[in-house]
């Protein structure tokens, strides 16, 4: 250990004696690029001991080779000519490592994504880009320096948001690895969306019936911790070491006496609509959502009580405390898996479907809620205008996704799937209906989803019609519906009466992603939902590390995927705080005391709170900078600088662009 | 006599433009080869004196790309750097250079196409603004 930092230091200490690698990355580059022409140039440059162009530099006897040269020639400073920074920065920084060099002493020159790949008919021209991108990192490797990456202790516990499946799933995992698990939940209980569905496509699993046990296990698991009824209300740290400050709001009910015997709610005289039917039901003004409810314990709706003591007086073991006050807890957790969900389309966007204006055209969970045993109905589907059971059913889809004018271009998913599904269920219970379904394209992409399909089809005998429909009209009379849509298999506009319309609404962002998004630092993708660190290869990180994405916050997705991502998540979080610690990015603010002059002005741009005065001068807390570099840019004396991005190091690349290389020598001389 | 080809110095941000930029090339879009960028973790760290410098320089334009408002890795980099530029748009002319030379734009990192057209639609700026008038005093 002590002979590698001997080493590092050397080349803080030396001249500079630089290697440059050009790359071919098979004809990827040397198609376009001529590669040996760019060496041969590299060579001529100051500090150049080697120039070599070789086929793959990222494959192992690419990487040999410089590491020979290192030792043979005693380099200190690497530029590699090749593909992106993004790409392969890490492979040589690794190889420099081996090779007893600091992993920072390393530059690249993008010569693929940015040259040989996008200007493809321009040699020429490539190549000259290529010897300027060359002799830029050349001027910047010049000034290179040693970096350490400083390592953090990673705490043992994690905090999962969101109580739907996908945070039980991650809580569960996390939890039965030997974790504290925080399971925070906004709502008064766990379960999330699925809770509310009927059945599960395309198995057709009741959905309660194979969520609940779930919710029960995290109840009852040693490991986790749930907070319900409580949301975050700020975040701070880094991976390993974040704080979070989590508002737990007073239900005003007593959660270690609450038994969830509900004589509370049989007593109290007000009725509100139920969120958890959509409004379709009734609940009281001390309530649970939903009757499986985790935890099982009452809440007061502090909007609709009117304080009547009703509950007060029935409840045996005095649960009920109007006093209660919020509790604000502080958890600190290593890592953190987001699992907010999402919400519905509101329906009402799309006028001319008559959602909110026609009584018989109701919404997918509406549906699902009407279905259901325990729904309002009791499981029976009446039309809300006569509660009639309806004859002629339809379904129309991509209610406000695939849709540029709502805002959502793309896929919700799952809609295809359970409004088949939902047209099934009420086939089975009345084979007589007649059930429509208009779509532009069914989805069936899932295991067993395509058969689930043909099924609808073929035994079914649902109709399926290939067109958005124009327009849903209400008959004032008979409140039946008139579907106009054109069938675009038959070229033919048809007009089909209905006794009742099923939208299937968009999956959209949860209302308060915008929120999550800036307590936790996190992007989002062009369709609002959370972004994933990259597409492929971190599907479940995000570019805030110690944060996975767990379920529909990162996108549309179905129950399978969702738990299968929510797995995923927890694995990753796992990993800091199996290791126990994590090396983070030296590339963080620093000061040169000498040129401070405490003026302050770093102290106010910085977002993240990290620079204090002390002694009339500007003091960086390295441990939670960023290294955005907002303070160095301001600074009027350029005391404050960025580590591995220094003005030195910009203006050289500055200069390098623009001239040539014996310029930059004369002036250096001259100065 | 060949046409007159602008020199071009682009700041870019790790996370969003300059990742176009990697999408661009991954999509093999093509663009005129004008741009040397310069890679910075953020637009934050855009001091504005390495706008001047570039111009000092002999640069014909300067092109300075981030995320777009809102996607900033670090909060609010981008806003920082938008006002940056706002002010250098106003010292420019001042110096003999006019503000059209300097662009801001805001790139994605899943914004390949958008990489490259504001490629395109820069050198063509430029190309109608001929040499920057400090070109000459550079050497």
């Amino acid at each position: 250990m002590g002979d590698e930092q001997g080493k590092n230091r050397q080349a803080d200490e030396e001249e500079p004696r630089i290697g440059v690698y050009v790359c071919h990355c098979g004809v990827n580059i040397a198609g376009v690029v001529d590669v040996e022409e760019v060496a041969k140039y590299a060579s001529k440059l100051g500090n150049v001991v080697v120039a070599k162009d070789y086929k793959y530099m990222c494959s192992d006897p690419g990487q040999k080779l410089i590491q020979e040269d290192i030792k043979e020639n005693r380099l200190n400073r690497i530029v590699v000519a090749a593909c992106s920074p993004r790409m392969h920065e890490h492979t040589f920084r690794k190889a420099l490592e081996e090779a007893g060099l600091n992993a920072f002493l390393v530059e690249m020159a993008n010569i693929r994504e940015h040259d040989s790949w996008v200007h493809m008919n321009q040699p020429k021209e490539a190549t000259e880009k290529a010897k300027d991108l060359v002799r830029m990192a050349v001027a910047r490797a010049r000034r290179l320096e040693p970096q350490h990456k400083p390592k953090v202790k990673v705490k043992r516990s994690a905090l999962v948001l969101g109580g739907g499946v996908a945070g039980i799933q991650s809580a569960l995992d996390l939890a039965d690895m030997g974790f504290k698990v925080y399971l925070v939940e906004k709502t008064p209980s766990l379960g999330g969306k699925m809770a509310q569905l009927d059945k599960t496509f395309p198995t057709m699993d009741c959905s309660a019936c194979i969520l609940t046990p779930k919710m029960v296990d995290a109840a009852r698991h040693e490991n986790i911790e749930i907070i319900t009824y409580a949301e975050v209300e700020e975040v701070e740290g880094y991976i390993g070491n974040f704080r979070v400050k989590v508002r737990k709001r007073a239900r005003q009910v007593l959660e270690d006496k609450c038994t969830g015997c509900g004589l509370c709610a049989e007593a109290c005289p007000v009725e509100v609509p139920n969120e958890f039917d959509h409004g379709l039901g009734v609940r009281k003004a001390i309530y649970v959502p939903f009757p499986q409810a985790v935890p099982l314990v009452y809440t007061i709706d502090d909007e609709a009580c009117l304080g009547c003591g009703m509950c007060e007086a029935v409840c045996g073991p005095e649960a009920i405390d109007y006093e209660q006050k919020d509790e604000v807890l502080e958890l600190e957790v290593g890592t953190i898996v987001i699992a907010t969900g999402f919400d519905l389309f509101d329906a009402r966007r799309k006028p001319e479907y008559g959602y909110g204006r026609y009584e018989n055209v109701i919404t997918g969970i509406e549906f699902e809620r009407l279905v259901n045993a325990s729904g309002p109905t009791g499981g029976k589907l009446l039309r809300p205008s006569d509660g009639k059971e309806p004859h002629r059913i339809g379904f129309i889809l991509c209610v406000g996704s695939r849709d540029e004018k709502a805002g959502n271009p793309y896929c919700s998913r799952v809609c295809c799937m359970y409004s088949i599904k939902n047209a099934r269920l009420y086939k089975e219970k009345h084979p007589e209906a007649e059930v429509f379904i208009f779509y532009m394209d069914i989805r069936a992409y899932g295991k067993g989803y395509e058969e689930f399909y043909r099924q609808a089809q073929e035994e079914y005998g649902i109709r399926f019609i290939r067109g958005r429909p124009g327009e849903v009209v209400e008959d004032p009379e008979t409140k039946n519906l008139l579907v106009r849509v054109e069938d675009t298999l038959l070229a033919m506009p048809l007009e089909i009466e209905l006794d009742l319309v099923v939208l299937a609404n968009a999956i959209e962002p949860a209302r308060d992603s915008e929120k999550v998004q800036r307590l936790f630092r996190l992007s989002r993708s062009a369709d609002g939902f959370f972004a994933e660190a990259h597409p492929k290869l971190k599907p479940v990180d995000t570019l805030n590390d110690g944060i996975y994405l767990a379920g529909t916050c990162q996108g549309p997705k179905d129950i399978p995927d969702t738990v299968a991502q929510a797995s995923a998540a927890a694995a990753r979080a796992a990993i800091p705080m199996a290791k126990g610690e994590v090396e983070t990015e030296p590339i963080v603010a620093f000061v040169r005391r000498e040129l401070c002059i405490g003026c302050r002005i770093c102290e106010r741009t910085c977002d993240f709170g990290v620079i204090t005065m002390v002694e009339r001068k500007a003091q960086v807390n390295e441990a939670i900078c960023r290294g955005c570099g907002a303070c160095a840019a301001a600074c009027p004396t350029g005391a404050m600088q960025i580590r591995h991005f220094t003005d030195e190091q910009i203006y050289a690349m500055i200069e390098a662009a623009m001239r040539e290389e014996r310029e930059i020598a004369v002036k250096e001389v001259e100065g | 006599m060949s046409e007159f080809e602008p020199k071009i110095i682009a700041f870019m941000c790790n996370w969003c433009s300059y990742a176009g930029g990697d999408l661009a090339g991954t999509s093999r879009l093509q663009y005129p080869p004008n741009a040397r960028i310069i890679r910075l973790m953020c637009t934050a760290r855009l001091d504005p004196a390495f706008v001047l410098k570039a111009f000092a320089e002999g640069a014909d334009g300067v092109l300075v790309a981030g995320c777009h408002i809102g996607d900033c890795h670090y909060v609010s980099g981008n806003l920082k750097a938008e006002k940056r530029v706002q002010m250098l748009k106003k010292l420019l002319p001042e110096l003999g250079i006019e503000p059209e030379r300097l662009m801001l734009r805001w790139i994605s990192a899943a914004e390949g196409e958008r990489f490259a057209s504001t490629m395109k639609e820069f050198v063509e700026i430029i190309k109608k603004l001929g040499p920057s008038p400090l070109r000459g005093a550079a050497k």
